[in-house]
């Protein structure tokens, strides 16, 4: 039992697992911080939006650049999630249309042609497909050069890293930072946004902010593992924890361990999982993730300390 | 043949007996899209169908499993069906259930459905893919849809499907109608609101999973959302945004079907669903109703009145113009010469304005609660909105007054 965990844990673990965790959770809780800003403010489908149009904006680049390369890939994908912000808002004011119908309208539509030009375009001579952007390749996310767990103080093979994971770790801290700084007004003005306004809190470009932090979250984590994540992470961990506390730093806090224990759970069960009912395949890691977090989230609704609204009688 | 002669001959159904009855299909799906899919916009409730048709994909996947573990074929598109229908059922009680129960919004409840069961059923897909029966599935076509090498039984089934959820959908329209605009009256006259709503969602179901082969998942809730924003801005009515919308939803998915059959390595979901999107662009800027071209026409000639007005008072007043906009309104009018000077038309038209605003400055006061008044817009000659009689009466005072001020004077 103990050298089965040894073995597990050793050198391979470290080469074609560790990286994929990593990047797998640093995803997760990137997408799941300003989802608990998100969920409270009830733009929860906003993140939804915005992995849709990532894909439109990844052809775009590719388009205009001809090359399959990390940065003009990321402008694109955070200038389509922009240009769909726009869109959402002009769609709704023209045609008087609640946000949702808006949103739907607006996201269907770049999604579309953004499969249409994948289709249209020659792009066999790169990996970029429909399958690639649903589905992320969290599994090929792994590291050559590591011979165990003494790499991790070598800095030859640290270079040799998946460039995803310094990323993720970037954008990580760039959000945090952002939730950090700006926490008492993000606080007051998701929750009383004109007590907001009347303190002299921009409450309309601070919830720019928050978009903006979205997208980026959004475009760094999907390069990595793909929009279904993306999505989830957005939604799940956050609403679990607000399940589980009334106030809002032990909700972010809940939020992080729950998006934590989707990702390495959810990355063990895809790897492993099948193993133990004794098939030699693996199952789609990013799905696996998705699916736990949705776990987590049916118990947090049936046990969850806080899940019933303010004065609501409990329902038999 | 070119595309385009195939294009034309697709499109009057003479490219096939297969692609004809595609073509027909997708419009049937279309038109019942469009029509139940006004209901549910209507209601505000428009990304519920998106945690709808994402949860078909769970379903889609164990049903092919189930199939080939009783050792069928697998692909068997009515049990595929089936499957689809079953697990999107349980998304889209799901998500009463956590909007019901516990404090999560609806729109949470969407995404966590929506990302959860689709993530569940990439889980399934990548089971089949490994599955002993070895042979290619095709689940991957459920996502952007695929009309190539679609069986006959297959455009049938659709069909069949399409024409029997428009044909729900108007036994339904008008508890529906009711539902939508008041759900508390609707409450009071006896409708079931609940059992309606939920009777709403599952047309918006039977749309999804018949549209899964022809659209795919990820697309079906546009052809649900599409057609009524674009038919919204035709009408104000709601029988007519229906039918408008029911009609956009059909040449949509017909057009689309045609366009995708006459170039088939193109998906056919997308296709539809840009088709939608050009029918939405063409109704946001041409409809007469609201549309941005005939808004920004009524701004342009609002604004040339109220410029024409205010410079022949202006004239009336002896006072001279300095507004660009306005003297060439004026001067196009031969209202006034180049050098600012007022014409023989130009002062007949500003002692009239002058006359007209006295008047109504009059009227203000003495019928001030007259509907007549709510009205005014410091535009319409009083002419129109009052009787010679009113407006004889209006000169009198307007005479009293003068004399009352001259006495003082």
């Amino acid at each position: 039992m103990i050298n089965d965990l040894i073995t597990a844990l050793g050198a391979e673990f470290v080469q074609l697992s560790l990286t994929p965790i990593v990047i797998g959770t640093l995803a997760a809780i990137a997408c799941a911080l300003p989802g608990n800003f998100l969920l409270l403010r009830r733009q929860a489908l906003i993140g939804d939006a915005i992995s849709h149009v990532v894909l439109p904006g990844i052809v775009a680049a590719f388009l205009v650049t001809g090359t399959i390369t990390a940065v003009p890939m990321m402008i694109g994908a955070g200038a389509a999630a922009i240009i769909a912000v726009i869109m959402i808002e002009i769609v709704k004011r023209l045609g008087r249309v609640e946000p949702g119908a808006a949103m739907g309208l607006v996201f269907t539509t770049l999604f579309a042609a953004g499969v249409l030009f994948l289709e249209i375009t020659d792009t066999s001579s790169v990996h970029i497909d429909v399958q690639h952007a649903l589905l992320g390749n969290l599994e090929s996310l792994i590291w050559f050069d590591a011979n165990g767990w003494g790499s991790l103080l070598d800095p030859a093979a640290l270079a040799t890293l998946p460039p995803q994971l310094p990323r993720l770790a970037v954008v990580l801290v760039a959000i945090t930072l952002f939730i950090f700084l700006f926490w008492k007004e993000l606080k007051i003005s998701t929750f009383d946004a004109a007590f907001a306004g009347a303190v002299g809190i921009r409450t309309r470009t601070l919830g720019f902010a928050l978009v903006v932090a979205t997208a980026v979250a959004a475009v760094a984590a999907f390069d990595a593992v793909g929009s279904i994540i993306v999505i989830a992470m957005f939604v799940c961990p956050p609403a679990s924890a607000r399940l589980m506390t009334n106030q809002l730093a032990r909700q972010v806090g809940w939020s992080v361990i729950f998006a934590t224990i989707s990702a390495v759970l959810g990355y063990v069960f895809a790897g492993y999982g099948p193993g133990w009912f004794g098939s030699p395949y693996a199952v789609s890691a990013a799905g696996m993730i998705a699916t736990v977090s949705g776990v987590i989230l049916l118990l947090a609704c049936l046990f969850g300390p806080q899940r019933k609204r303010t004065g609501q009688q409990a329902e038999t | 043949m070119g595309f385009f002669d195939y294009f034309i001959s697709a499109l009057f159904l003479q490219a096939g007996y297969n692609s004809a009855l595609v073509a027909i299909g997708a419009g049937l799906l279309g038109l019942s899209a469009g029509s139940a899919g006004a209901f549910i916009f209507l209601r505000k409730r428009a990304l519920v169908s998106d945690a709808i048709s994402h949860a078909t994909l769970p379903g889609v996947g164990l049903a092919f499993i189930i199939m080939v573990a009783f050792g069928s074929d697998g692909r068997w598109l009515p049990g595929l069906i089936l499957g689809s229908a079953v697990s999107s059922a349980i998304g889209l009680l799901m998500v009463e259930w956590i909007t019901r129960k516990t404090r999560l919004t609806e729109d949470a409840a969407i995404g966590a459905v929506l990302s959860v069961f689709f993530g569940f059923g990439i889980v399934l897909l990548t089971v089949i893919q490994t599955m002993s029966s070895g042979r290619q599935a095709g689940l991957e076509n459920f996502l952007l849809g695929s009309t190539a090498g679609m069986l006959i039984s297959e455009a049938t089934t659709i069909a069949v499907a399409g024409a029997l959820a428009a044909a729900f959908v108007f036994l339904l329209r008008r508890p529906m109608t009711l539902v939508a605009f008041d759900p508390e009256y609707a409450a009071t006259t006896g409708v079931n609101v609940r059992n309606i709503d939920l009777a709403m969602m599952g047309l918006a179901l039977i749309v999804t999973v018949i549209g899964l082969k022809i659209v795919g998942l990820i697309l079906i809730v546009a052809l649900l959302i599409i057609p009524p924003v674009a038919a919204r801005f035709w009408t104000n009515q709601v029988g007519k945004m229906i039918g408008i919308a029911a009609v956009i939803g059909g040449l949509s998915g017909y057009i689309g079907a045609v366009l995708s059959a006459a170039e088939a390595s193109l998906p056919t979901g997308p296709i539809i669903v840009l088709v939608a999107f050009g029918f939405f662009l063409i109704s946001a800027l041409f409809s007469p109703l609201r549309g941005g071209l005939a808004s920004a026409l009524r701004h342009q000639r609002f604004q040339r009145r109220v410029h024409r007005r205010q410079g022949l008072l202006s004239l009336a007043r002896r006072e001279p113009i300095y507004d660009g906009l306005t003297i060439r309104i004026l001067r196009r009018a031969g209202m006034i010469r180049a050098d600012g000077v007022a014409t023989a038309r130009g002062r007949i038209a500003a002692e009239k304005a002058a006359r007209d605003e006295a008047r109504w400055a009059m009227a203000r006061r003495m019928l001030s609660d007259d509907s007549a008044i709510e009205r005014y817009d410091g535009l319409t000659p009083i002419e129109r909105m009052m009787t010679p009689d009113q407006i004889a009466e209006i000169d009198r005072m307007i005479q009293n007054a003068q004399a009352a001020k001259g006495a003082k004077a």
